[in-house]
């Protein structure tokens, strides 16, 4: 045990596998995830490995697989996803896989490439056929606007026949009053004309091209198509136009059709009788009936083969992601001189060495190698990785120290005191019943759904964290609970419950003639005995004096609570000194940093405790509550050795007898500390080394036996960590320690005051809370009359929607952010390197989990 | 017959219950004319004598009382409504 409170014993181990069983060991300690391997040639390049060919095999197969989930995930069709997880298959069935993949891979481009083709022919088809219907409209329309002026000469023509009549006539019914006044009897008048379809957003600029181009000799008649077409090559869906344009003669046309190659307009022929259309029409639709059959047959089949990849795809994804990490950590390691055998560094828990052993007999097994696989634990003076090992409780509150810095090796883990530290911290200013109630059945909600809300894995990162944090939320919202019933706050109401302590004496003609009245605790008006439980409710109808009270109790007990949790955090580094045997910093650094917290800023709170203990308004004079000192005058006096002011009449300076010669005691006392802490440790060294005379000798009491751990040097020193420790030069020391020293000295009273934010968050939500209710839900409890029913249920569900939205998700980060300020910067500096490095262990699920983001990394 | 979402259905539904939940307790506290809720009655700055301040706020608390019921009745109508548009959203993504 104890797990929880250091990190796990390591040990650095060297494994010999023999090359035929290499690939099952490694597997099994895959699953097992329990060895963090070292690499052991950094030198080599990535390409010049034993086994880079596999994992090259691998990329490509990945590549593959990627390449169907997008395909699938295209068509939408669900991936069955088990969440089991094979075994890595054998390398020999590496091949087997291989073929299935380019087999896939082959019949989907194929299928692919087809459907694209026949979704081009279906397009142009498409196409066409809106050609043939629009240009239809355009020569039908023309004919009513037209009309014959009967005034003028008989070679005006009457046209209100059909549009079917003739071809001529339709030029001429197009060309109107004007082109048929231009054209001359027996000159035979010409018009072509090219029918094509264009993306609509370059309609304009294209319409204005020809403008310009043929001097406006053209005339360009367009049409919307309605429905989207779809594009066969990204399959986006376009809108276009159907456009026409008449001229006349050769050159406007070759003119015109370039201007529309120019702007990739697609030109269709479009016949010039109306009876050809007719036909083409019909012919074009038929075309269209027999591509949607074949297309569709495409469709189904495509779906057919992606139903069948998508059963098997996540179990691919696993089984060649597997492979994949298992050939990288074989990259790792050293080949033995007779390629029999290969060897591996690997950082190892202590406890789990048994259960290592018999992976690796497993593996031998399986692999039917005769010979076994060789763990042998190595010594070493590298520093080792920190592995706090976690369950899903604790694995949040390990995630919030870890954040800050991983802890050094065997050092005292915040964690597991933070797991009540940080939601009580967080519970004092977030202190209200109703927003912890939200915030603690959020949480528990997500606690009981919690398997269910595992296996949707999502990329919403938000959700991530408060999915990963569920164990704190509802912690935080329990202690808020706790908190708001002791601040007595309720969405910023009160409840009484026991009955109020305090009542009123007030005749009804004073009540009726004074704007405020007091009462007086010194009285009757006062039980003399609190409120059972948390705040007296009175306070929340006392509107003049409510915030001073409050800030008066809030201020006291954010000093109160800072103070315990940095004089734990001072205690905490005893068990680090102690633990690593440093006698010296014990005595010359935790003794003296005690002794300053404790000489003043838990006297400071010892008087709070007085100040409350004795004085009263029942008590006679010189403790009655007009004599009651100021806590914080009382103790910038002590520590400037000011002379206190003279007391009002009949009152004392001091709480106690001889106050004043205790506090000059304790601040000289706590001076006293400073040089101790500053100066202790570098002399005791610097006399320490001047006793060992020339010999050096490392302080920490690590042996410099070279030997032992001779054979692995020339590898460990690349390794994560860095080497043991050089000595420092005395001068550095003595810089080190100042720096210290001055750092704890300031940071005492800097953090301390620093604790002042609980009081402040906690002032700021019940203020927020207050106004919030003010501003907007009594606003809909004020409508006067039935009405005020319909309005109250509009406001409230403002109100609800403002409270989740501000009060408990903003105040909740904010109070959040704080309480972690407090533990990184108030708490764990007393204490705490997090200079360490943490234990990454091979294991499959990891690496698995993080699929893409971590065999990119491998290559 | 799908009017909301499944997103807005089941913001009904939260705050439908919430809503219900509350109100009814406020409706109650009002009844039992709790002097913490004083500050949100519907009444004047100033009255001239004792007893029509007390008959102006019994009044004031018993309608408010009501109409924190109403409310609350209300907000079961909603529940109702969300209920039903939420299990038609989830029978529709179960299909």
């Amino acid at each position: 045990m104890g797990s929880l409170f250091r990190s796990e014993e390591m040990t650095l181990c060297q494994l010999f596998l023999q090359s035929e069983a290499a690939y099952a060991c490694v597997s099994e300690l895959g699953e097992l995830g329990l060895v963090q391997f070292r690499d052991l040639n950094p030198d080599v390049n990535a390409f010049q490995r034993k086994f880079v060919n596999e994992v090259r095999r691998c990329d490509e197969m990945e590549r593959k697989l990627r390449y169907l989930e997008k395909e699938i995930k295209k068509d939408g069709i669900p991936m069955l996803d088990t969440g089991e997880s094979p075994e890595a298959p054998q390398p020999r069935e590496m091949i087997d896989l291989e073929a299935t993949f380019e087999k896939l891979e082959n019949e989907l481009r194929e299928v692919n490439q087809n459907a694209e083709a026949l979704k081009r022919n279906f397009l142009e088809l498409t196409e066409l056929k809106h050609i043939l219907r629009k240009t239809q409209v355009f020569f039908d329309e023309s004919v009513p606007t037209i009309y014959k002026s009967t005034s003028h000469s008989s070679k005006y023509r009457r046209y209100l026949q059909m549009a079917d009549n003739q071809n001529e006539d339709e030029q001429a019914q197009l060309l109107g009053e004007e082109g048929v006044r231009a054209s001359q009897p027996g000159q035979n008048l010409k018009l072509g004309f090219v029918a094509g379809v264009i993306l609509r957003e370059k309609l304009p600029a294209f319409e204005r091209m020809l403008w310009r181009a043929c001097r406006g000799n053209v005339f360009l008649r367009q049409a919307m198509i309605e429905s989207p077409l779809e594009d066969p090559t990204n399959g986006d869906q376009v809108y276009k136009s159907v456009f026409i344009i008449f001229f006349q003669g050769d050159q406007l046309k070759s003119r015109v059709k370039k201007i529309c190659e120019g702007f990739r307009a697609t030109l269709y022929p479009c016949p010039e009788a109306p009876a050809d259309r007719r036909e083409m029409a019909m012919g074009v639709m038929t075309r269209i009936e027999d591509l949607n059959t074949v297309l569709g047959q495409t469709q189904d089949h495509r779906h057919r083969v992606l139903v069948a990849a998508a059963k098997n795809l996540k179990n691919w994804f696993v089984k060649v992601r597997k492979i994949k990490a298992i050939y990288h950590t074989l990259n790792l390691f050293n080949l033995d001189v007779t390629q029999k055998c290969l060897i591996a560094e690997c950082w190892v828990p202590l406890l789990d060495i048994e259960t290592i052993q018999l992976a690796l007999r497993r593996g031998t097994e399986r692999s039917g190698s005769s010979v076994p696989p060789i763990l042998n634990r190595m010594q070493t003076f590298e520093n080792p990785p920190t592995y706090n090992r976690t369950n899903k409780f604790t694995k949040a509150f390990q995630a919030l120290i870890d954040a800050y810095g991983v802890a050094n090796y065997r050092e005292m883990n915040p964690a597991p005191y933070t797991i009540i530290t940080f939601p009580f911290l967080f519970a004092i200013m977030f202190g209200d019943l109703g927003h912890g109630a939200i915030m603690a059945l959020f949480g528990l909600w997500m606690i009981r759904k919690e398997k269910g809300l595992a296996a949707q894995k999502t990329d919403n990162e938000i959700w991530n964290i408060f999915f990963g944090g569920r164990y704190i939320i509802f912690l935080m919202g329990v202690f808020s609970m706790y908190t708001g019933m002791i601040y007595n706050d309720i969405f910023s109401k009160s409840l009484n419950i026991f009955g109020s302590h305090w009542h009123l004496s007030y005749n009804k003609s004073t009540v009726m003639d004074n704007k405020e009245l007091q009462l007086n605790p010194g009285t009757s008006d006062y039980e003399g005995t609190p409120y059972p439980f948390g705040m007296d409710p009175i306070w929340q109808i006392a509107g003049a004096n409510k915030i001073i009270f409050h800030n008066a109790y809030k201020m006291k007990i954010s000093i109160i609570f800072g103070v315990i949790h940095m004089t734990f955090g001072v205690i905490m580094s005893w068990h680090n000194h102690t633990y690593f045997r440093n006698r010296l910093s014990l005595v010359y650094e935790f003794i003296p940093q005690l002794l300053f917290l404790l000489l003043l800023f838990s006297y400071m709170v010892l008087l709070m405790f007085i100040k409350w203990n004795r004085y009263a308004a029942t008590n006679p004079m010189p403790y009655s509550e007009s004599c009651a000192p100021s806590i914080l005058i009382t103790f910038i006096d002590m520590v400037l050795f000011n002379k206190p002011k003279d007391p009002p009449e009949g009152c004392k300076v001091y709480m106690f007898s001889g106050q004043g010669f205790f506090q000059s005691l304790f601040v000289l006392l706590a001076i006293c500390c400073i040089p101790v802490m500053l100066l202790g440790k570098p002399i005791k060294i610097m006399q320490a080394r001047k006793l060992a005379n020339e010999e050096v000798q490392p302080i920490t009491g690590a042996t410099s036996d070279a030997e032992v751990g001779g054979v692995s040097n020339g590898s460990a020193s690349h390794g994560g960590g860095g080497d043991q420790h050089d000595e420092e030069e005395i001068s550095e020391i003595f810089i080190h320690q100042g720096i210290h020293t001055i750092e704890y000295v300031l940071g005492s009273v800097s953090h301390t005051a620093s604790y002042l934010r609980l009081w402040a968050l906690s002032l700021a939500h019940a203020q927020l809370a207050d106004v919030l209710w003010t501003m907007v839900l009594s606003t809909g409890l004020k409508q006067e009359g039935w009405l005020g029913g319909i309005m109250l249920t509009i406001v409230f569900a403002f109100w609800a929607i403002l409270t989740i939205g501000i009060l408990v998700l903003m105040e909740g980060l904010s109070a959040f952010l704080h309480t972690l300020r407090l533990h990184w910067v108030e708490f764990q500096s007393k204490f705490y390197m997090g200079q360490g490095y943490a234990f990454q262990p091979f294991a499959f699920d990891a690496i698995i989990e993080n699929g893409s983001a971590s065999s990119g990394e491998a290559d | 017959m799908k009017i909301c979402g499944p997103k807005l259905s089941l913001c009904g539904l939260i705050i439908s219950v919430w809503g219900i939940v509350q109100l009814v307790l406020m409706g109650l506290f009002f009844y039992i004319h709790s002097v913490a809720l004083i500050e949100d009655l519907p009444l004047e700055e100033e009255y001239h004598s004792l007893e029509l301040f007390y008959s102006a706020a019994n009044a004031a608390y018993s309608q408010n009382a009501y109409n924190c019921w109403i409310a609350a009745c209300i907000y079961v109508v909603t529940l109702l409504f969300s209920a039903q548009q939420f299990y038609m959203n989830s029978r529709v993504t179960a299909n």
